[in-house]
């Protein structure tokens, strides 16, 4: 055959479209000069004290496997800090498994847990991820959507109308990437209800959680009933600013995360020693800088969520996470047309809502995880081509 | 402390209208706040951090460790402000330990700060002896790093 070894990829990896990031990244890379609104990570470097720690454990000489759930120093300071903040007691010896990243986190979970044909209920627009982490498992991803008009919190009747039998999993993520969208407790007991109702098991992708400008966050694993279904999500990259360390955790019913392990150990093995004595650092005397930052995003947040609605596009408040979701629907153009146009004539990069899934249709996810001076500009730069479209339209 | 004042300090150069878009204020209670902070002798002045270095500036700056006598009335401050008054003082500290002031000076050579040190400072009455150590070379200016290569490079442009 000449087909170059086409023939030997999967069937369900072949049907996996290419993520619309992906695509949008290829034409920003060729524009050095734009001003990108499309980061998803921190715009903060690591603070010193955890870099250190990793520098500092290098000079030691840490440079082995560790045990196959992560060392146990990191397991008991995530245990006490998921107790301190989210108000759920984990065991480190048997509930915690370190991983590569809250996505290695999630690709565990689910592949530990589905059978081929198993249903999972997913709120959309979400992480670019998730359904492929579905199909990749080998299971049906079922998308509920969210709303502008519920800020993109789910709605638990949407998820109860989506159910259907084979239904095994629901994931969550809240703070949401893109929508930057959370759920109020009330709705997260009723999702909760249901889930026990229907013996969903919940995965909780929380990795925004301390970036929750307003109200408190709560986890769905503290409410009652759901510890025992419930696989908690955690990592270091978005709060911590850790994005490079690849670092994050599973927290759960020993079960579940023994049986996560068997796919990590044969898989990953473990996680970087040099990434898991940061992340000691970072629970230890982080929460400083984290607070700092946290300050600083709430102001960016403040500001690009009025220059927008200034700008004529209509933007709700994001609760979490760094990044605004304004619709675009008053300039009549598709989010892909809205993107190129005005990294076109704008060079100001911010990323097509459908990237994020379809129910991202008529929005754009644009990152304040920048300077002030350069969301002004950009936003200034976004007036203009929006005016610039009115006046055609 | 005052918002204004906070942004101020996180350190980008925003002018008035920048500063009231962030904040979400008017110009007018920008500006009004920034009187009310000069009024209260609050924030003194506006000087941008620079690396000497790379500007080649030549000026010499020392740091100076001083004895001198406290006074029956009013302790170190009438000594300590006169001192502090020099235009080759930057900055002036009353210390804990074995000195009492800590002196940073600039001048535009080592003759310079040698001479303001042996003609000026250690002939004021009041002075009792004076250490001098001459600055080499400045890795941290106020908060920034001077020497650390420039980051995020490696980042793309746009990421999930």
């Amino acid at each position: 055959m000449s087909d170059n070894g086409q023939h030997f990829v999967a069937d369900h990896v072949k049907g996996l479209p290419r993520s619309g990031i992906r695509d949008f990244f290829a034409i920003v890379a060729a524009m050095p000069q734009a001003i990108s609104l499309g980061i998803g990570e921190p715009d903060f470097v690591t603070p010193w004290h955890i870099r250190e720690a990793a520098i500092f454990a290098l000079e030691k000489g840490k440079t082995s496997y560790t045990d196959n759930l992560g060392l146990i120093r990191l397991r008991r300071e995530i245990s006490s800090y998921v107790e301190d903040n989210f108000g759920v007691s984990y065991h480190p010896e048997t509930d915690v498994l370190v991983a590569v990243g809250v996505s290695e986190a999630l690709d565990i979970a689910l592949r530990a847990v589905l059978n081929p044909g198993d249903k999972v209920l997913y709120h959309e627009p979400c992480y670019v991820s998730y359904s492929p982490s579905i199909v990749l498992a080998h299971a049906q991803p079922i998308a509920v959507g969210t709303s502008a008009e519920d800020q993109f919190g789910i709605d638990p009747e949407r998820v109860e109308a989506a159910w259907e039998p084979g239904c095994k999993v629901l994931m969550l993520n809240f703070p949401t990437n893109p929508t930057g969208g959370v759920t109020e407790r009330a709705k997260l007991e009723r999702l909760a209800k249901f889930a026990i109702e229907k013996d969903l098991l919940v995965i909780s992708d929380e990795i925004y959680s301390e970036l929750t400008f307003e109200g408190e966050h709560t986890s769905i694993a503290s409410l009652p009933g759901m510890q025992e279904r419930t696989i908690f999500l955690h990592g270091f990259s978005k709060a911590f600013a850790m994005t490079g360390f690849r670092i994050g955790y599973a927290c759960g019913p020993q079960p579940l995360i023994e049986a996560m392990m068997k796919v990590h150990q044969y898989s990953m093995l473990c996680a970087p020693i040099l990434s898991q004595e940061a992340a000691i650092e970072a629970l230890r005397h982080g929460a400083p800088a984290v607070a700092k930052m946290k300050e600083q995003y709430h102001r960016r947040r403040d500001l690009i969520v009025r220059r927008f609605n200034e700008a004529g596009l209509n933007c709700h408040s994001p609760k979490g996470s760094f990044y605004a979701f304004p619709s675009i629907q008053s300039t009549g153009l598709d989010s892909l047309t809205f993107c190129k146009g005005l990294l076109d004539q704008q060079e100001v990069a911010v990323v097509p809502g459908t990237a994020f899934g379809p129910s991202g249709a008529g929005f754009v996810r644009a990152s304040f995880s920048t300077s002030y001076e350069r969301i002004l500009e950009a936003t200034d730069r976004i007036e203009r081509y929006v005016e610039k479209l009115s006046k055609k339209a | 402390m005052s918002s204004v004042l906070q942004l101020l300090l996180e350190g980008e150069r925003l002018d008035t209208a920048q500063m009231a878009q962030v904040l979400g204020m008017s110009e007018s209670e920008i500006e009004a706040e920034l009187t009310r902070l000069k009024a209260e002798e609050i924030l003194l002045g506006w000087r941008p951090v620079i690396n000497a270095d790379r500007a080649q500036e030549g000026n010499v700056r020392a740091v100076i460790e001083v004895k001198i006598s406290p006074e029956r009335d009013g302790g170190f401050d009438r000594l300590a402000t006169r001192i502090a008054r020099f235009d080759a003082v930057e900055s002036c500290f009353l210390m804990s330990g074995a000195y009492d002031l800590l002196v940073f000076a600039v001048g535009n050579d080592l003759r310079d700060v040698a001479s303001f040190v042996s003609e000026r400072l250690s002939t004021v009455e009041g002075v009792l002896s004076t250490a001098t150590h001459f600055m080499l070379r400045a890795y941290k200016e106020q908060g920034y790093l001077l020497l650390a290569p420039s980051d995020g490079e490696d980042k793309p442009a746009v990421s999930p």
